[in-house]
C-alpha cells in the first residue's frame, strides 16, 4: 500500500503518436483514483505505463517511494485486472487466484489456503473447482479481483473493470467495487470512458484529453466546477449548457437575454469581453411564469429522464436545456423561463474557467 | 380457429423434415450427378490403386519374368516374409529415427522458435527470415536435393571448401544426421507458419497478466502459450509425422545408402519393388506402411479428442 507518483511522464509511440505528454500526477496512499476520458485520450496508455507493460519514453514512475520506471512489470509489486479479466481457461478458480503466488514460489498448501480465503470473501467459495468457461461474467470479474487481492500488491490497476458486464450487473459491481476498495484501503487506479462510473466510484479523478490531464479533482469538484469547456462538456449525464455571451456591465448578455454574473466570476470580468456562460441543466431553474434575469424561449423538446424531464428551450435560436421535476413538465411550444443558479453557473474565458 | 391453424403446422413439419433430409432441394438423383465426377476421379486414382496394392500384396507378381505374365496367389507369404526380414525392421527403425529427429523434434522446435522470436517483430528482418524459411519449403525436391549434394559433397563440396577440409564427407560418414538436418531445413516453414498463426490466437492480456505476476519467459510459455496452442501442436505433429514418414526425398540425397544406413521405409519399398522387381513383396510392405500410418493418425486424433 503506497502512493503512486508520476513525474513528467511521456510516451511516444513509434510513428510519432504522442500518447502521453509530460504528465505529472500524484495519487496518495489508499486512494481510489479514476482516469477518465474519451477513447484515444491516453488513459489506457497511462495505466499500462504505470504497470510497466508500456515503456515510458521520458519521465518517471514512482510507486511507494521507489522509482520503477525501468523495472519489469513483475518487479513493480502491482496487480492488474484486465478488461477481459485474462483468466487462464485451463486452470480452475483456485489455480487462477493462486497463480501469482505460484510464480512467487509460495508453497502449495499456503497458496491454496490464501485462494480459499480470498475466494470466500468474494463469495466464490462454491465455485473454486470450476473453470472460467463455466462462470458468468460477474463471477469471472470476481475471480480476477480475487487474483489481484491474493497478491497483496502495493497498488491495484483496473482497466475498464465494468465494461464487460451488462447494464444491471454494472451498477451492482460499481457499488461492490467501491465498498471493497475502501475496505482493503489499497491504492487503486482505474480507467473508464464512462463519466458516471468515474463520478460514482472515485475518490479523485483525472479527466484526460489527447495525452494531457485537463482537470484533477474530487468528483464533486469536477462536476460542479469543470476547469475548462472540454471537461464541462464531457462530465454529466446531460451535457452542460455552454452559451456564447458578452459582458455588459454587471450582467452577461446571452442570446439576447440579460443574466446576472455568476458568484464565482464576480468582479473578474471586463465590460464588453466575449465569454462562454456555462450552466448545467440540473442547475437551470425552469419556470412557466416570467422571471427576471432568465433565459426566455419556446419549449422545443421534452425528454423523459425518469424522475425528471429534460426540457430544451429555443432561446432566440440557441438551444438551452433545463431539468424539470416530474409533474411540472411543460407542453411543446409553451413559453418557458430558465433561471440559472448564480452559485452554480460558471464563466469560461478562452475555454478556461474564470474564478478567483 | 384451431381447425384452421392445424394444416399449416403439419405442412411446416413436413417441410422441416424434407429440409433436414435434402438441404439443397435437388433430389437424390440430381444431387448424385453433382458428386459423381469427383467420386469417379477418387475411385480411379485412389480407391482402385489401393485395392490393387492389396491384391498384389497377396501375389508373387514381379516386374519381369514368368510371374509378371501369370502372377499366382501366395496368401500371406509376402507379409510373413516382410515381418521376418531384418532389413524391413532396420528400415522401420531408420524411419522412426528420421521422423523423430527431423519432424517431431527438429521441425517442431525450430518452427516454433522462429515463430516465437518473430511474433512481435515487423519490418524487413521478419520478412527476410520468413521468406528464406518458406523458400526452402516451396523449392522443388529435385532442386534442393541437388543443392544439398553440392553442399555436402566430398569432392569440392561447398562445406568442404568453406571449412578448408579435405575428406569431410557428411553424406557418407553421417548419412542419417545429414538427411535429418536436410529435412529440418526443408520442412520447418510449415511448422513456423502454423505456430505463427497459433500464437496470434493467444490473448495478449493473458501474457501480460503472467508478466505482471512476474512470470519468466519459460513460465509464460508453460502457463499461457502451450495450453492455448495445444491443439495446434497436435495437429502439426500429426501432419508432419505422416508427411515425413512417407517422404521419399532422402533417396535423392543418399539413394538409401551408404550400406542401407538411410534406407527408410519409402526408400525400402522402392528398392525391393522397382530395383529388385518384387512387386508383390513391395505391395505387402506398402500395406504395412499404410497400417503404421493409421496407427500414428489414430494416436494423435485420440490425444486431440482427449483435450475436451
Amino acid at each position: 500500500m503506497s502512493a503512486i507518483e508520476l513525474r513528467g511522464l511521456t510516451k511516444v509511440y513509434p510513428g510519432g503518436v504522442k500518447a502521453l505528454d509530460s504528465l505529472d500526477l500524484t495519487i496518495p496512499d489508499g486512494e481510489f483514483f479514476a482516469l477518465l476520458g474519451p477513447s484515444g485520450c491516453g488513459k489506457t496508455t497511462l495505466l499500462r505505463t504505470i504497470a510497466g507493460l508500456e515503456t515510458a519514453t521520458g519521465g518517471a514512475v514512482v510507486i511507494g517511494g521507489r522509482d520503477v520506471t525501468g523495472v519489469q512489470p513483475g518487479g513493480r509489486d502491482i496487480a492488474m485486472v484486465f478488461q477481459d479479466y485474462a483468466l487462464f481457461p485451463h486452470m480452475d478458480v483456485t489455480d487462477n487466484i493462486a497463480y501469482p503466488l505460484r510464480i512467487k514460489k509460495v508453497a502449495r498448501s499456503t497458496r491454496e489456503q490464501k485462494a480459499a480465503e480470498v475466494g470466500a470473501r468474494l463469495g466464490l467459495d462454491k465455485l473454486m473447482d470450476r473453470r472460467p468457461g463455466q462462470l458468468s461474467g460477474g463471477q469471472q470479474q470476481r475471480v480476477a479481483l480475487a487474483r489481484v487481492m491474493a497478491t497483496q500488491a502495493q497498488a491495484f490497476l483496473f482497466d475498464e473493470p465494468l465494461s464487460n458486464l451488462d447494464a444491471r450487473l454494472r451498477l451492482e459491481a460499481r457499488t461492490f467495487l467501491k465498498k471493497l476498495q475502501h475496505e482493503l484501503g489499497v491504492t487503486t487506479v482505474f480507467v473508464t470512458h464512462d463519466q458516471a462510473e468515474a463520478l460514482a466510484m472515485a475518490d479523485r479523478m483525472a479527466v484526460m484529453e489527447s495525452g494531457h490531464i485537463r482537470q484533477i479533482g474530487t468528483p464533486a469538484e469536477v462536476f460542479q466546477r469543470p476547469a475548462n469547456t472540454f471537461v464541462a462538456g464531457f462530465i454529466g449525464s446531460t451535457p452542460m449548457n455552454l452559451l456564447d455571451g458578452v459582458v455588459r456591465g454587471d450582467t452577461v448578455e446571452v442570446a439576447d437575454c440579460k443574466l446576472a454574473v455568476p458568484q464565482s466570476a464576480e468582479g473578474l470580468l471586463r465590460d464588453g469581453e466575449k465569454i462562454v456562460y456555462g450552466v448545467r441543466p440540473e442547475y437551470n431553474g425552469y419556470s412557466a411564469e416570467p422571471v427576471d434575469g432568465s433565459l426566455v424561449g419556446k419549449v422545443s423538446i421534452v425528454e423523459n429522464l425518469g424522475a425528471s424531464y429534460l426540457v430544451t428551450l429555443d432561446v432566440n435560436g440557441v438551444p438551452v436545456q433545463a431539468v424539470v421535476p416530474e409533474g411540472h413538465e411543460p407542453a411543446l411550444g409553451d413559453e418557458g423561463y430558465a433561471l440559472p443558479r448564480r452559485d452554480r453557473a460558471l464563466i469560461y474565458r478562452d475555454g478556461e474557467l474564470v474564478s478567483a | 380457429m384451431a381447425q384452421a391453424t392445424l394444416p399449416p403446422e403439419v405442412l411446416d413439419d413436413a417441410k422441416a423434415r424434407r429440409y433436414n433430409a435434402d438441404a439443397a432441394g435437388l433430389g437424390r438423383l440430381r444431387a448424385g450427378a453433382f458428386v459423381a465426377p469427383a467420386l469417379v476421379l477418387i475411385s480411379l486414382f485412389l480407391v482402385f490403386p489401393a485395392l490393387w496394392v492389396l491384391y498384389l500384396s497377396l501375389s508373387n507378381y514381379r516386374l519381369t519374368g514368368a510371374a509378371a505374365a501369370a502372377p499366382q496367389s501366395v496368401g500371406f507369404d509376402n507379409f510373413v516374409k516382410a515381418l521376418t526380414d531384418p532389413e524391413f525392421w532396420s528400415s522401420t527403425w531408420l524411419t522412426f529415427e528420421f521422423v523423430l529427429g527431423s519432424a517431431v523434434i527438429g521441425q517442431v522446435v525450430l518452427g516454433f522458435l522462429i515463430a516465437w522470436i518473430m511474433r512481435d517483430r515487423t519490418g524487413p528482418i521478419k520478412r527476410i527470415v520468413e521468406g528464406l524459411v518458406i523458400l526452402a519449403w516451396i523449392l522443388p525436391s529435385a532442386v534442393v536435393s541437388f543443392l544439398w549434394v553440392a553442399l555436402l559433397d566430398r569432392d569440392g563440396g561447398t562445406l568442404n571448401t568453406l571449412l578448408h577440409a579435405q575428406d569431410f564427407a557428411p553424406l557418407l560418414d553421417h548419412p542419417m544426421l545429414s538427411i535429418i538436418v536436410f529435412n529440418i531445413w526443408r520442412g520447418a516453414a510449415f511448422s513456423m507458419m502454423l505456430y505463427g498463426a497459433a500464437l496470434g490466437n493467444v490473448p495478449p492480456s493473458h501474457l501480460e497478466s503472467a508478466r505482471l505476476a512476474g512470470a519468466s519467459g519459460w513460465q509464460q510459455l508453460r502457463d499461457v502459450v502451450f495450453p492455448h496452442i495445444r491443439g495446434h501442436v497436435l495437429t502439426n505433429l500429426l501432419l508432419i509425422s505422416l508427411w515425413t514418414f512417407n517422404d521419399f526425398t532422402p533417396f535423392l540425397l543418399t539413394a538409401g545408402g551408404p550400406d542401407g544406413k538411410t534406407e527408410v521405409l519409402s526408400v525400402h519399398v522402392y528398392q525391393v519393388a522397382l530395383q529388385g522387381g518384387e512387386l508383390g513383396y513391395g505391395a505387402a510392405v506398402s500395406t504395412v506402411i499404410l497400417l503404421i500410418n493409421l496407427v500414428v493418425a489414430v494416436f494423435y486424433l485420440r490425444l486431440l479428442r482427449s483435450k475436451k
